[in-house]
């Protein structure tokens, strides 16, 4: 009986140490923002007048709408990543919104009053074209796609066009020869007629051509400047009209590809006959076409404009143009209005920020997609105080002599007596207004630490370019900045050189961006709290970069020093002061680092010499034929590790194997035959380059997703056998003794440690992995897992400890091991973010607070969400309902008794003495 | 270990070192040298060469050659030669300076018997030029391949591996490597043990599972049950207030 009650006795402690949160506590420490992307397409509501509603479709394959007057999101539909959810087109009449999904793939039909799906349809094989409504008289009923199946038909652009009429027309254009008009009967689908007209100087109708007016055709050919006008339902064998731009005293900027630019307002009506053609990158002109169809009119010359669109409400037509003062480049601009002309206009930047403005050009919301592409981010300790900061300044400054240091210190006693006396005054003035009107509004000049340093600045970077900088506590955005000329295919690092413990000394953070393609980088030099960008200047990068790491060296003025290593293995020091490069000359023999080249499976170890050139030292190659590999991962450097050594149930001690430069190489195999792929996992000494362990999982696949962390590393794989996620954890001992306590160094390491490693099944695909992480260590680990259902998974790390024994003994249950189960359990109440679900989690990034229990979580993948975790509970805080009056009246109590007893036992002892 | 001089070779004497891979050993009598590709029984076999200079410039030079079989018993032996007077001298002065001394071998495959077993490239590590010097030439040496066979990585250890600064007088400790040589193949990852798991929980289950699950509640506790409602019918007969089995029950 003895054995099932000491395991209900684990299992119940198990359940005790979980924890939830509770409904009060929901939001207190967390937030969650949620985000759809970069807008593609975007409409108004405008069935009815007073419904303030957008819909918008997105790059992410996001369907959402938003309200309005505040720009909050009302509902999303996340659909696939990646081509097979791409939204092609969305279309909007009335209550429906129809949208072509997956490269023509399925058509949907949404209800745009809940969001919820009307109706579904698989439509045939064969890529996307060109969608529209066709409506017969007033009523919309017929949707038109134009696909194109396989490579039979030699047209390459095409334009579908329906004027309310019973045939669609498909314009197709064979470049630089003729253009092919087929008219479609709408109730079989039958050609009826077709026809084709000259037309040597066209050669996409897509991008130069636009229907206007009673079903014209008009293009404008760059070559000639000139633009051609087509009846498209003419009867007899039509001719395009040429009308030289010249004769309409118009002018084309040089080098420019114009453009048209028209609107069909309703689907059963005819295009407008007003019609904008932009001929510069800031020149748009309005025109008309004439009632007979072949004159034009000009109307009005608009320079500046960058942005034009129409849009359309009863029988007003309203024209926009927008002249942006900042390099706003491309957009969707809508408008809707009541009965008088009244507009509303959406506009999306380059930077991805989506800006709803009213008529008379007020910003009534800004919403920041370039937050749902994080790349990666940090956290930033805040800065003290102003009056402490104040207080440390005088001590930063260089001073000289008894006298002017006297009066240093006696200005900024005065600061600090004028700082406080402030205080008091606002403590004053605040307790005479009435409760709640008292503001706690976060902004850049109130930040301070905390007492905990439980709110930090982060630091986030998109991959637009634009760099964040976001109240942990708040999840406001306290300052952004717009990098331009950043590469889509950039890929960006992010390090903090200075933190903020250096008071007169700004912190400093790096950005490294880096072409992929080319390699070239540059560095952005920011200070993190504010997001200016440093006087400093980064050195120039003329060579592609190949690795960067911090050293632990510091500068004179606090930052560590970051090199960078090019193509040449050369070395470049930044910042490169006299002093940094005096101590690098002196350090150089023991700066060591590794390059790894995954398309040729090779990993090379260097030392730095003296000239700052670099010597090859090591080097490990594995053959690209057999396997690839997928990640690197080296251990966090401000991970701090409290034991040494677990003790074991025997009391002797098992030492950790704590090197700080191992690496974790992870590879797949390149043959993917079910029975013979297989996953490796390599542990790699970066400094010597000598492989410390070298596992292999057969039958498994990727994505691969693993943690490296104190002497473990966790990973995560596909069996491709039993067709299930496995996690496996792999652990390494020194042993019983130490080789040498006092300081560990990769050149005198000559023993390889233990390996232990245990594998289990979990019930789950994961989308990315990360260990908590607190300031000392003490706390227990967690493994913050990202599910693809959106929760955030805190699972012990407990649970991954390869000792957990297969029967259980006395040892074990000395140790707590808790016995072995092949199947890793995953509890409800063990998710962080409880309903808060956090879409396509892509990382999880932890950051230790000033307590020792709390390790601070960031989610981010399309949402981003922030909160607290607490491995081992709150064992350093005393709780909301701590019963301070007991505690105090209890010590007080024994005080006077203590008093009172030691009174009466000196009284006693006087009375014996006179006895 | 074994040492063998012989004076068939050229003219030095050979200290051998072996070994093996899981349980296999096998001893090398020296007689085969580095003479090239032989892809008979006995494996073949590949230059390992080492370079140490006072400026740190990668000169190799010929150190031993290494005899590789492949196959199920994976195996390797080194024979080698010993340290020239010149190379000694070289050595210590690296020694000194804190330089390195690298080794390296060609990437080679044990497994393909006749094509394209050396591919181009080699696999390099180092030690601390001291740490050889003050641990007598006492290194190992550790080949890593993968689940293809091929060469993938090669580590040089010293033991003990530290730099005390203490001085080698004696010429004759830095004459002959005193070398332990091994091959590691990938160990293999455990997969769930779900087999054993399940066993054990049958057994478990069976232990404790049947005198529990034949009894029911009633069958258990009726020599209580019985004697209450009895005591139960008896006092409502008596007390006729009709309200009260359970009242009763508490009198």
């Amino acid at each position: 009986m003895s054995k099932p009650t000491s395991l209900f006795v684990i299992f119940f402690s198990l359940f005790i140490m979980s924890e939830a949160v509770f409904e009060d506590q929901v939001g207190k420490f967390d937030w969650r923002q949620q985000y759809v992307g970069k807008t593609l397409f975007a409409h108004f509501d405008s069935h009815s007048q007073s419904s303030n509603k957008l819909f918008l479709a997105t790059d992410k394959n996001i369907f959402a709408s938003f309200n309005s007057r505040t720009g909050d999101l009302l509902w999303r539909h996340v659909d696939k990543v990646g081509p097979e959810g791409t939204i092609d087109i969305l279309v909007l009449h009335g209550q429906d919104a129809l949208m072509v999904v997956g490269g023509g793939r399925l058509l949907r039909s949404w209800d745009t009053n809940m969001g919820g799906l009307n109706w579904e349809a698989v439509l045939d094989t064969g890529s996307f074209q060109a969608a529209c409504f066709v409506a017969i008289q007033d009523t919309v009923k017929h949707v038109a796609v134009l696909k194109k199946a396989g490579t039979v038909r030699h047209w390459f652009s095409y334009l579908v066009y329906s004027g309310g009429e019973v045939e669609v027309y498909v314009l197709g254009v064979v470049p630089n020869s003729h253009l092919t008009i087929i008219a479609y009967s709408l109730e079989d689908g039958e050609i009826i007629k077709q026809r084709s007209v000259e037309a040597p100087w066209l050669s996409s109708v897509e991008s130069s051509c636009v229907v206007i007016g009673q079903g014209v055709l008009m293009c404008v050919d760059p070559a000639t400047l000139a633009l051609y006008t087509l009846p498209i339902q003419a009867e007899e064998a039509p001719q395009f009209n040429q009308i030289l731009l010249q004769s309409l005293d118009l002018e084309v900027s040089l080098g420019f590809q114009p453009v048209l630019v028209s609107s069909q307002p309703h689907p059963a009506r005819s295009p407008i006959s007003e019609f904008f053609l932009q001929l510069g990158p800031d020149h748009h002109v309005l025109l008309q076409l004439n009632a007979d169809g072949y004159t034009i009119a000009a109307l009005r010359d608009f320079q500046p404009a960058f942005l034009v669109s129409f849009a359309t409400t009863g029988e007003k037509t309203v024209a926009v143009v927008m002249t942006p003062k900042n390099e706003t480049l491309y957009v969707h601009a809508f408008l809707k209005k009541d009965d008088s002309v009244d507009y509303r206009v959406l506009v999306q930047t380059q930077d991805h920020a989506l800006t709803f403005i009213q008529q008379p050009g007020r910003v009534v919301w800004t919403r920041e997609e370039a937050l749902a592409d994080v790349v990666t981010m940090e956290m930033v300790d805040l800065p003290l105080t102003g009056t402490q900061a104040e207080l440390e300044g005088e001590f930063g400054k260089k001073a000289d002599g008894l006298f002017p240091m006297v009066l240093k210190r006696l200005s900024s006693q005065v600061i600090l007596l004028q700082a406080w006396l402030a205080h008091l005054w606002k403590l004053f003035y605040e307790a005479r207004k009435p409760h709640g009107q008292v503001k706690n509004e976060v902004t850049i000049e109130t930040l301070s630490r905390d007492e905990f340093n439980l709110q930090k600045m982060m630091v986030m970077v998109t991959a637009s370019g634009k760099l964040f900088g976001i109240d942990s506590k708040s999840g406001s955005i306290l300052w952004k900045h717009y990098l331009e000329n950043v590469q889509p295919n950039a890929v960006f690092k992010l390090i903090v050189q200075r933190t903020t413990a250096h008071f007169p000394h700004p912190p400093q953070c790096t950005l490294l961006i880096k072409d992929k393609d080319t390699g070239l980088a540059s560095l952005h030099v920011f200070n993190p709290i504010f997001g200016r960008k440093s006087h400093i200047a980064p050195p120039a990068l003329p060579r592609p970069i190949l690795q960067s790491l911090l050293l632990p060296v510091i500068d004179q003025d606090y930052a560590k020093v970051l090199l960078l290593v090019d193509d040449q293995y050369k070395v470049t020091a930044f910042p490169s002061t006299k002093n940094v490069l005096q101590q690098l000359q002196e350090m150089a023999s023991s700066i060591f680092f590794y390059l790894i080249r995954s398309d040729q499976g090779n990993l090379s170890g260097f030392r730095l010499r003296k000239d700052l050139s670099t010597e090859r030292i090591w080097e490990v190659v594995l053959p690209t034929e057999v396997q690839k590999i997928v990640a690197v991962n080296g251990k966090r450097p401000n991970e701090h590790v409290h034991s040494q050594g677990r003790v074991m149930g025997d009391r002797s001690v098992l030492y950790k194997y704590l090197n700080p430069n191992l690496l974790a190489v992870v590879t797949e195999s390149t043959d993917a035959h079910p029975e013979r792929a297989f996953v490796g996992v390599f542990l790699v000494d970066g400094v010597t380059g000598r492989i410390i362990h070298e596992a292999v999982q057969r039958k498994a696949r990727g994505p691969v997703h693993f943690v490296h962390s104190e002497n473990w590393v966790v990973y995560e794989y596909w069996n491709t056998k039993s067709r299930r996620n496995e996690f496996s954890v792999l652990e390494l001992f020194e042993g019983t003794e130490l080789y040498n306590s006092t300081v560990f160094s990769s050149l005198d390491r000559p023993h390889l440690p233990q390996v232990l490693q245990q594998t289990y099944i979990f019930p789950s695909p994961i989308t990315t992995m990360e260990a908590t992480l607190t300031e000392k260590g003490i706390t227990s680990r967690h493994l913050l897992v990202g599910l693809p259902s959106g929760a955030i998974l805190s699972l012990p790390k407990m649970f991954l400890d390869p000792r957990r024994p297969e029967v259980v003994t006395e040892h074990s249950r000395e140790e707590n091991l808790i016995p072995y189960a092949p199947e890793m359990p995953i509890r409800t109440e063990w998710f962080i973010n409880y309903n808060q679900t956090v879409a396509r989690v892509k990382g999880i990034y932890t950051a230790p607070s000033g307590l020792e229990s709390t390790c601070l979580v960031v989610a981010y993948g399309l949402d981003i969400y922030q909160t607290r975790v607490y491995p081992s509970k709150q064992f350093d805080v005393l709780k909301d309902d701590y019963d301070y009056v007991l505690i105090s009246s209890v010590l007080f109590a024994l005080f006077f008794a203590t008093m009172i007893s030691k009174r009466l036992a000196q009284v006693k002892l006087l009375n014996r003495a006179w006895r | 270990m074994a040492s063998v001089p012989r004076l068939c070779l050229l003219l030095s004497i050979i200290p051998t070192i072996l070994i093996l891979c899981a349980d296999f050993a096998c001893c090398n009598t020296g007689r085969k040298t580095g003479d090239g590709l032989d892809t008979d029984f006995s494996g073949f076999s590949v230059p390992l060469e080492h370079s140490f200079e006072v400026d740190d410039v990668s000169r190799f030079r010929m150190r031993g050659a290494l005899q590789l079989r492949g196959g199920r018993e994976t195996s390797v032996s080194l024979s080698q030669s010993q340290l020239s007077e010149e190379d000694r001298n070289t050595l210590k002065e690296v020694a000194a300076v804190d330089g390195l001394y690298k080794i390296r071998v060609p990437r080679v495959s044990l497994t393909d018997r006749q094509t394209e077993r050396q591919m181009d490239g080699y696999l390099t590590a180092f030690v601390r030029a001291c740490s050889l010097v003050e641990s007598h030439l006492s290194d190992v040496i550790t080949l890593h391949t993968d689940v293809s066979g091929y060469l993938i990585g090669v580590s040089i250890v010293t033991i003990p591996g530290a730099c005390r600064g203490t001085e080698v007088e004696d010429e004759v400790d830095l004459e002959a490597f005193n070398t332990t040589l091994t091959i590691i193949p990938p160990t293999n990852a455990p997969q769930p043990e779900t087999a054993l798991f399940i066993e054990r929980m049958d057994i478990e289950h069976e232990k404790r599972g049947k005198p529990q699950e034949q009894k029911s509640f009633f069958a258990k506790y009726w020599m209580y049950i019985v004697p209450l409602v009895l005591f139960l019918m008896m006092s409502g007969a008596q007390d006729q207030s009709g309200g009260g089995a359970a009242n009763g029950g508490g009198r």
